[in-house]
């Protein structure tokens, strides 16, 4: 446990009617970048909102920095930064002065507090813009200057609720090297996204979430691999082929089909990759079945997900 | 690396760290009217200094104060009255707005003083009220308004205009956290504000209402403060008399102590909620 940048075991929480974290077990090591996935409303604001102190939960025990949320939350604060979904700074001071405020109530003296904000301005990219109200930063600026106020006093652990909703994929990237960047310097990072790309491309480790509990836990390709292995993807140039050859291909390779009738695709799962694709290949040519494109691939987080979970995700931002 | 320093252990150091950072908190407030001077004079000063002109001037002329009296040395001290009350709407927007955007939440997951936060935008609200006095006065002196009872007394009745806007502010920080999920409380709250000024006395006489209606406005807390300003700046009154009025200051001092005694503790009670 004292190893571990954050550790929950059965966290509970209730509002009202709604459950929203039904005995969340979750364990960080250290410098890790984890990801928290799961669609919306499955409880991944409300669980980094419990740890980051904001609220009490209801059952359920955490641990952040080797601090107890709810015991020790004094001695937790002044060891994690947090960034939730809103650019939480204020419009009309300028990003520096923005960061100098974050700083002298992170108790940083005022010049010291000064230094960290030129500091900061310089690493997220923001020195030009510095001076100016945040009323005229971009999307993308206002996130990093979200991003930069939440790392003033270089936390143990960083909470990033859903750090790039919202914003358009240039402002997602810029966001995503800045993330990059923190967790090379040695910061745990918990991230929150319903987005499977997000938590494939940051994330070492990824907790799937949904209604409140976790249901699976693994690194991405683990995660993929739940999904049950590689797919065939076939195309086929008219629609009408799609039962025949969903019932055809269903005998052969002795598998579930999954059908796409808008793209006029079926996807397989296939154990032996060649053996498969030249069965496929043989048996629509035996029938006279026209495909217009056949691929072997990896299956992606979305489909580990719908497995999971049984509901499909948003692929990525847009 | 930049590093935290540790966190205070005895009571003293503990006070001297919530003092440091509701004074930052103000601070901020303080660095919005540099930032842009223009908008807080329009929102704190231009309404009322048009108000005063149009009652003072354009339906001035048709008013009379019963007992006698210029209706513009009657308007003043409702007008110091209305700004406080003008800042209700000030401290809920505000509250509201940082507490729906994140930034409440910041301070809460921040090293800070649990108490800064609400104290450092009470002590924000209060300076900005004090300002917004001394320039009212300013604009009071231009038509003609001029206390006549000495300084003292003067300084006394800006005392009880502060005192009510104390009591305001814990309204405002106490429906602020109340309503920020709902813009459109918000901006009742705003829109509010006129009916509980004009069932009050700062514009018209309690003694020209309709029974009922004056019944409300002498029980109005804005009444009690208008009413003593009006005796210590030694402007006209509008002859009214009754218990509520004869004792105006002492009823100016009662009511805000007893409005913060219900919303302070109301706010703070609001303010822990957060975590709920």
């Amino acid at each position: 446990m004292n190893t571990s940048a954050i550790a929950c075991e059965g966290l509970g929480k209730r509002f009202g009617e709604t459950t929203a974290l039904d005995g969340l077990d979750l364990v960080v090591p250290q410098g890790a970048v984890y990801g928290l996935l799961g669609p919306n409303g499955a409880g991944k604001t409300t669980a980094v909102r419990v740890l980051a102190t904001l609220l009490r939960p209801d059952s359920g025990r955490a641990r952040v920095a080797g601090f107890d949320v709810a015991r020790q939350a004094a001695q937790v604060r002044a060891r994690i930064g947090l960034a939730g979904q809103h650019a939480a700074v204020d419009e009309i001071l300028s990003g520096r002065q923005n960061l100098v405020m974050f700083g002298r109530l992170s108790h940083l003296p005022r010049s010291a507090a000064r230094r960290r904000a030129d500091e900061l301005l310089g690493q997220f990219a923001l020195t030009g813009a510095g001076g100016k109200p945040v009323r005229q930063y971009s999307g993308g600026m206002r996130r990093r200057l979200d991003l930069a106020a939440s790392f003033i006093v270089a936390p143990r652990v960083l909470f990033l609720d859903e750090p790039t909703t919202g914003l358009d994929p240039h402002g997602r990237n810029e966001v995503w090297q800045t993330i990059r960047a923190l967790a090379g310097a040695g910061t745990t990072v918990l991230l929150t996204t319903q987005y499977l790309e997000e938590a494939d491309q940051l994330a070492d480790a990824i907790a799937v979430i949904d209604a409140g509990r976790v249901i699976a836990e693994g690194t991405p390709d683990e995660l993929k691999s739940l999904a049950g292995g590689d797919r065939i993807d076939v195309v086929l140039r008219t629609a009408d082929d799609m039962l025949p050859a969903a019932s055809l291909l269903q005998a052969r390779l002795r598998a579930d089909a999954r059908l796409d009738h808008d793209r006029r695709e079926l996807s397989l799962p296939v154990s032996d990759r060649l053996a498969a694709l030249t069965e496929v290949i043989r048996s629509l040519g035996e029938e006279g079945i026209t495909a217009e494109d056949i691929a072997v691939r990896r299956p992606t987080l979305d489909e580990a997900f719908l497995d999971l979970t049984g509901q499909a995700v948003e692929v990525n931002a847009q | 690396m930049t590093i935290a320093p540790a966190l205070p252990r005895s009571f003293r150091s503990r006070l001297a760290w919530a003092v440091a950072d509701a004074w930052v908190i103000t601070g901020r407030d303080l660095a919005h009217w540099a930032r842009q001077p223009g908008t807080v004079i329009a929102n704190t000063l231009l309404f009322p200094l048009m108000i005063v002109l149009m009652f003072g001037y354009l339906l001035g002329g048709a008013m009379t104060v019963p007992g006698g009296g210029d209706y513009r040395d009657f308007l003043m001290p409702g007008m110091f009255a209305m700004t406080m009350v003008f800042g209700i709407g000030a401290t809920v927007t505000a509250v509201s707005a940082d507490a729906a955007r994140g930034v409440t939440d910041r301070f809460r997951a921040m090293p800070v003083a649990r108490s800064a936060v609400i104290t450092g935008r009470a002590a924000a609200d209060m300076l900005s009220s004090v300002a917004a006095l001394a320039v009212l006065t300013g604009c009071g002196w231009l038509v003609g308004w001029q206390p006549h009872r000495g300084a003292t007394r003067a300084v006394a009745a800006l005392a009880l205009l502060l005192l009510l806007r104390f009591a305001f502010v814990w309204i405002g920080i106490y429906l602020g956290l109340a309503f920020y999920s709902s813009p459109e409380a918000v901006t009742a709250v705003r829109t509010l504000e006129f009916p509980i000024g004009f069932l009050g006395n700062p514009f018209v006489a309690i003694s020209t209402m309709p029974v009922w209606i004056a019944a409300i406005a002498q029980w109005n807390p804005l009444s009690s403060t208008v009413s003593a300003a009006r005796q210590l700046f030694g402007d006209p009154t509008g002859a009214h008399s009754s218990w509520i009025t004869d004792h105006a200051v002492l009823l100016a001092v009662a009511w805000p102590l007893l409005l913060t005694a219900v919303f302070f503790p109301l706010s703070l009670h609001r303010y822990r909620r957060l975590s709920r």
